[in-house]
């Protein structure tokens, strides 16, 4: 017999359990690394790229050159790759678990998409390259222009937008145009108090004033104040649809005609477009102007923050003011239409430097074909069934903001089942993440109080809804229970305990220093 | 001392007028992170903003309870917003303003009336 | 549909749970005339290869910049990214993450917003930074409607020299705010009549550097000229890999710096997504747009980072808010940083380096032909030339020699008169070759 091993312990019973007091040594927790700043890393001399050397004799540039260091660390290839692979390990995303953000959208960014943006054809293609160089560029905007058009029921969209906040500015700003080009600037814009914080920023960044429109008890638009603050100085409403209660506006049309009567526009904040898209078309409830968010509806990534894209669509009154540029069909191909005049006289002017997101129109443009008009409508009812369902699962336990009738894409709760807990929103919120779960978007609408909204998209299955549901509802009670330390410590198990907000407000650092307030060596030089 | 229902307080010396808000604002606001206090010179009606406070998920306008002009403004605050919560109805006072009007003073509430309104709530 | 996991089985199911009948009770809020019956005239779902099929099939309609000798620049230039930038950016834990609102599950996102923000910083050679924008064109809108904000003032004064687009997107924004807006004359040398345009009323001016025409200009002057006006000097910079060769705006006396940073790890993408930097000095921070993410401890006084000083914006000041932008270049920052991190200084600075040489050399062999005349002289990787033409026809003619020449000035301002101006840029992804390629081609043309 040969003694190939020796008596290693192999079964868990022989491990010890976890103290509850247990450190490491070095401060590390397993797979999870800390992780030092680049700054701190002394890679001053550092590179991670090797570049042919380059002759700077007899350049001209004198004393535009830059003398003094610039402070710049820089880290060899593996040591870089390390550093963000480390960092990446202390991220949740969508595709570790459900991201129930309300109002985000967060659902599965298909891989595709990615893949198809890279090509060189898009991705390798400058912006001002001569146009017969960029035809298939061009093609690509026409087709996701029409099936943007076609699934909104609009006759134009401006494609610049860079994001949707961008895409409110865009509409505002044609909304502006119109009313200037018929010789009556109006002053104000009216805003439903549950709206997003962008739309009355947005207002005041066009230089409106801002008046709140009051929400009904069933959390809806309140048509009987928007008529009394409907007036001859009102430029534009502005209303999400469904709406940030995850509720659809019943009374949309009578929303759009009062509106309308009263000379003013009417502004869809498309963001929760996903609840009605391919089912629904905008252009049929009297919207004059709507952005989409392609990082919602059509899964661009969110990227940790963006980039998004905000296509905006516009109804026949609004066109003539669409921003340039756009495509146009002429004899020679697809053409680009770059200035303000002849064609484009009544354009309002420019959103940014150039076409808007291509990267994100490739992306999104694979997803809505992927998906088709079959698909899309499924992605709606989907989206709709699976809150439907949360909202059911939790209804026993938690308290919906809104408990009559179906919600739209997101379940909205308001806190009051806490009360008497000594919990609050936030408190259950940091404990869904010991759970696993990111949590849902807290304090938000405003006009509920302790809001949590719960988005799930369609992209869940039922297994993990379940286990979401399962997860929250054994919170709740948990809650109910008293057992108040695991919501007033939580997170215990993230990579980080709760962080000091209000420390990092009142002594703001916002970029690395030296610890010791001397610069390293090669930063002090000269 | 005189109280408004924005829940701001106001304490008179001569025609200086210094005002901050009340223990319960500050209370309700949480760690307050920070104060754009007015410039000094600057007039200011009654009702209209003086001041922001902000908190970290907050910014709330802070209203002037009475007109007149801004003499001081508490330099104080800017390292130490904290004042604000550990000292509202004192230390964390905001500005000095010079009124135009002191019987407008008298128009406010007293802490006894205050203190009833705040039962009210 | 391979993205619904759903079965019609779990669909009954939960419809059981809900209490509905079918799923159209769901939407029974929608108004009966707009609720649509049928599916909409497009085509039905599509599997991954008929997808990519279609999207190969339109790629490969563009000539990519890689086909060939290439000199496009005029606010987006085309650099080599490492393989790592692209690897790492596409991990699920960046890519499908959402803005850092639960700091204690996205330290990966916030710690490197924090080493960007610390860059970005140091690029300008200012005190602070945003967590980026939009793309150079709209921080620079946004810089001057700051500058509104911290002077109090209404009049901007935009350099002729400024990218044509960047004037009219701040035109468009910043004039939709109530600012009045004075673009000075389009001239190669335009920074030159900056000065005498500065006065009591001017709230900033607006630099570019190197401008539109590849003009590198010491701004200090102006700088002086407006601080002594009481106004602010914003230095824009449409190429951020020059910071690493000239000196930055905030050597020179900027009180913004607004950049394109596509430059440095992001690729061409026909436009966008790019990258806006954004950086100021330390007393104007209460006023700057966009998110910033903090330094901070956690409960166990371990250090961390959260998105700080959230009141100037939207989703807490609303109407009262710096600006509306919500979303930005999250993930575009992340290739920014990762791509400036593998440079380091010293591949920064060479890479700088690289790129002026070559433009140096595009300089010299356009410089010697008959005909053609380089009007730019301080320059960092791109030239404005003179041709005996009209710029537009030239750029078309030479496609057929196979060379994409550059941007015609008239494509980017067709009013300014400068028909025969053609901008050229040069980058470490020149090859000599394609120099020679171009102004043999370009001499050829001349010459007929």
């Amino acid at each position: 017999m040969t003694m190939q091993n020796v008596g290693r312990p192999t079964r868990p019973e022989d491990v010890q359990p976890l103290a509850a007091e247990f450190a490491s040594l070095t401060g590390g927790r397993g797979l999870l690394q800390d992780e030092a700043l680049i700054f701190e890393r002394d890679g001053w001399t550092k590179t991670g790229v090797d570049l042919p050397e380059a002759d700077l004799d007899g350049s001209d540039l004198g004393d535009l050159a830059r003398s003094a260091p610039i402070g710049l660390p820089g880290l060899s290839e593996p040591e870089a790759m390390r550093h963000y692979v480390r960092l990446s390990q202390k991220n949740h995303a969508i595709d570790l678990a459900l991201y129930p953000l309300g109002s985000c959208t967060m659902k599965h960014n298909p891989r595709l998409n990615e893949k198809m943006a890279r090509l060189a054809g898009f991705a390798d293609l400058h912006p001002m390259a001569p146009l017969p160089t960029v035809q298939g560029a061009l093609a690509l905007m026409d087709r996701l222009s029409h099936w943007l058009k076609t699934l909104t029921g609009m006759p134009a969209v401006a494609l610049s937008p860079k994001a949707g906040a961008h895409g409110e500015l865009c509409g505002l700003l044609a909304i502006r145009a119109a009313h200037e080009a018929k010789g009556d600037p109006r002053r104000r814009v009216l805003v439903p108090t549950s709206a997003h914080g962008t739309n009355p920023a947005t207002a005041a960044f066009v230089g409106y004033s801002v008046t709140e429109i009051a929400q009904t008890e069933d959390g809806r638009v309140d048509l009987a104040d928007l008529a009394a603050k409907l007036g001859p100085d009102v430029a534009a409403i502005m209303v999400t649809n469904p709406n940030t209660c995850g509720l659809f506006e019943r009374d949309i049309i009578e929303i759009a005609r009062l509106t309308h009567e009263a000379g003013a526009y009417f502004y869809c904040d498309g963001a929760n477009f996903n609840a009605i898209v391919g089912r629904v078309r905008p252009g049929d409830l009297g919207v004059d102007a709507m952005h989409i968010n392609l990082h919602k509806t059509f899964s661009t990534p969110h990227g940790g923050g963006g980039p998004g894209a905000g296509p905006v669509v516009l109804s026949e009154a609004l066109a003539p003011f669409a921003p340039a540029p756009w495509v146009v069909h002429g004899a020679n191909g697809l053409t680009l239409v770059e200035e303000t005049v002849e064609e484009a006289a009544q354009a309002f002017g420019r959103m940014s430097a150039f076409h808007g997101q291509m990267g994100m129109f490739v992306r999104a443009y694979a997803y809505m074909r992927s998906h088709g008009a079959d698909g899309l409508r499924q992605v709606a009812e989907d989206a709709v069934l699976n809150a439907n369902y949360i909202k059911a699962r939790l209804s026993g336990v938690m308290t919906p903001a809104f408990p009559d009738g179906p919600c739209m894409h997101e379940a909205l709760f308001d806190d009051s089942w806490l009360e008497g807990t000594g919990v609050t929103t936030l408190d259950f919120a940091k404990a869904m993440i010991d759970e696993g779960f990111h949590p849902m978007t807290m304090y938000f609408p405003l006009v509920v109080h302790g809001a949590m909204l719960i988005e799930p998209t369609e992209t869940e299955s039922k297994q993990e809804l379940d286990r979401f549901c399962d997860a929250l509802v054994a919170l709740a009670q948990a809650a109910k229970a008293g057992d108040v330390d695991r919501f007033k410590g939580a997170p215990y198990l993230a990579p980080m305990r709760r962080l000091d907000e209000t420390l990092a407000a009142r002594k703001p650092r916002l970029t690395w220093k030296p610890e010791s307030g001397v610069a390293p060596a090669p930063l002090a030089a000269e | 001392m005189r109280f408004t229902k924005d829940h701001e307080w106001v304490a008179l010396d001569g025609d200086v007028a210094t005002i901050g808000i009340t223990a319960y604002a500050a209370e309700q606001l949480g760690d307050v992170v920070f104060v754009e206090t007015p410039e000094v010179g600057k007039t200011v009606s009654a009702g209209e903003g003086l001041a922001v406070v902000e908190s970290v998920k907050a910014a709330s306008d802070v209203y002037a309870p009475l007109s007149g002009e801004v003499v001081e403004a508490n330099a104080v605050l800017a390292d130490a917003p904290e004042t604000v919560n550990q000292a509202p109805e004192a230390g964390g006072w905001f500005a000095k303003v010079k009124i135009a009007d002191p019987s407008a003073y008298e128009a406010l509430m007293d802490r006894a009336a205050y203190d009833a309104f705040l039962e009210s709530l | 549909m391979r993205y619904l996991p759903l079965t019609p089985d779990d669909r009954a199911q939960m419809l059981g749970v809900i209490g509905a009948a079918t799923i159209d009770d769901l939407f029974a809020d929608v108004p009966a005339a707009a609720r649509k019956s049928e599916t909409f005239d497009l085509p039905d779902h599509a599997g991954e290869l008929e997808v990519e099929r279609e999207l190969v099939g339109l790629a490969a309609l563009n000539r990519s910049a890689g086909a060939g000798p290439f000199f496009c620049g005029a606010g987006a230039y085309r650099h080599h990214v490492p393989a790592t930038v692209d690897h790492i950016i596409q991990r699920s834990e960046f890519l499908t993450s959402y803005t850092p609102y639960q700091p204690e599950i996205a330290q990966g996102t916030l710690q490197v917003l924090f080493e960007f923000q610390t860059q970005v910083a140091a690029l300008t050679g200012l005190d602070v930074a945003n967590a980026s924008m939009y793309d150079g064109s709209t921080a620079c809108a946004e810089a001057v409607m700051m500058a509104r904000r911290v002077t109090r003032r209404k009049k901007a004064i935009l350099s002729g020299g400024l990218h044509p687009h960047y004037a009219a997107t701040t035109q468009t924004i910043a004039h939709a705010e109530g600012m009045d807006i004075v673009r000075q004359t389009v001239a190669i040398d335009a920074e030159a009549a900056v000065v005498d345009a500065i006065d009591a009323e001017t709230a900033c001016v607006v630099v570019q550097t190197p401008n539109v025409f590849g003009v590198a200009t010491d701004v200090t002057a102006i700088a002086e000229a407006a601080h002594k006006a009481g106004a602010l000097l914003i230095v824009v910079t449409t190429e951020a890999v020059s910071y690493g060769l000239l000196k930055s705006p905030g050597e020179m006396g900027a009180d913004i710096a607004v950049a394109e940073g596509q430059s440095i790890g992001n690729a061409l993408n026909f436009g966008g997504p790019y990258i806006g930097l954004f950086a100021c000095r330390e007393k104007l921070v209460r006023q700057m747009p966009g998110r910033l993410c903090g330094e901070t401890v956690d409960a166990e006084g371990r250090r961390g980072f959260v998105l700080t000083l959230s009141t100037r914006e939207q989703h807490i000041r609303r109407e009262k808010a710096t600006s509306n932008i919500c979303t930005n270049s999250g993930l575009c920052a992340l290739a920014f940083t990762i791509h400036l991190t593998l440079l380091g200084e010293v591949g920064l600075r060479q890479l700088a380096a690289i790129n002026h040489a070559k433009a140096r050399r595009l300089a010299q062999a356009l410089g010697a032909i008959e005909g053609v005349e380089v009007l730019t002289k301080r320059f960092f990787n791109e030239i404005a030339v003179r041709l005996p033409g009209e710029a537009a026809a030239m750029v078309e003619g030479l496609l057929d020699d196979g060379v994409v020449a550059g941007v015609p000035f008239s494509r980017l301002d067709p009013h300014a008169g400068l028909d025969d101006v053609l901008l050229c840029a040069a980058t470490e992804m020149t090859l000599d070759e394609d120099i020679d390629a171009f102004a043999q081609a370009l001499a050829r043309r001349i010459g007929r």
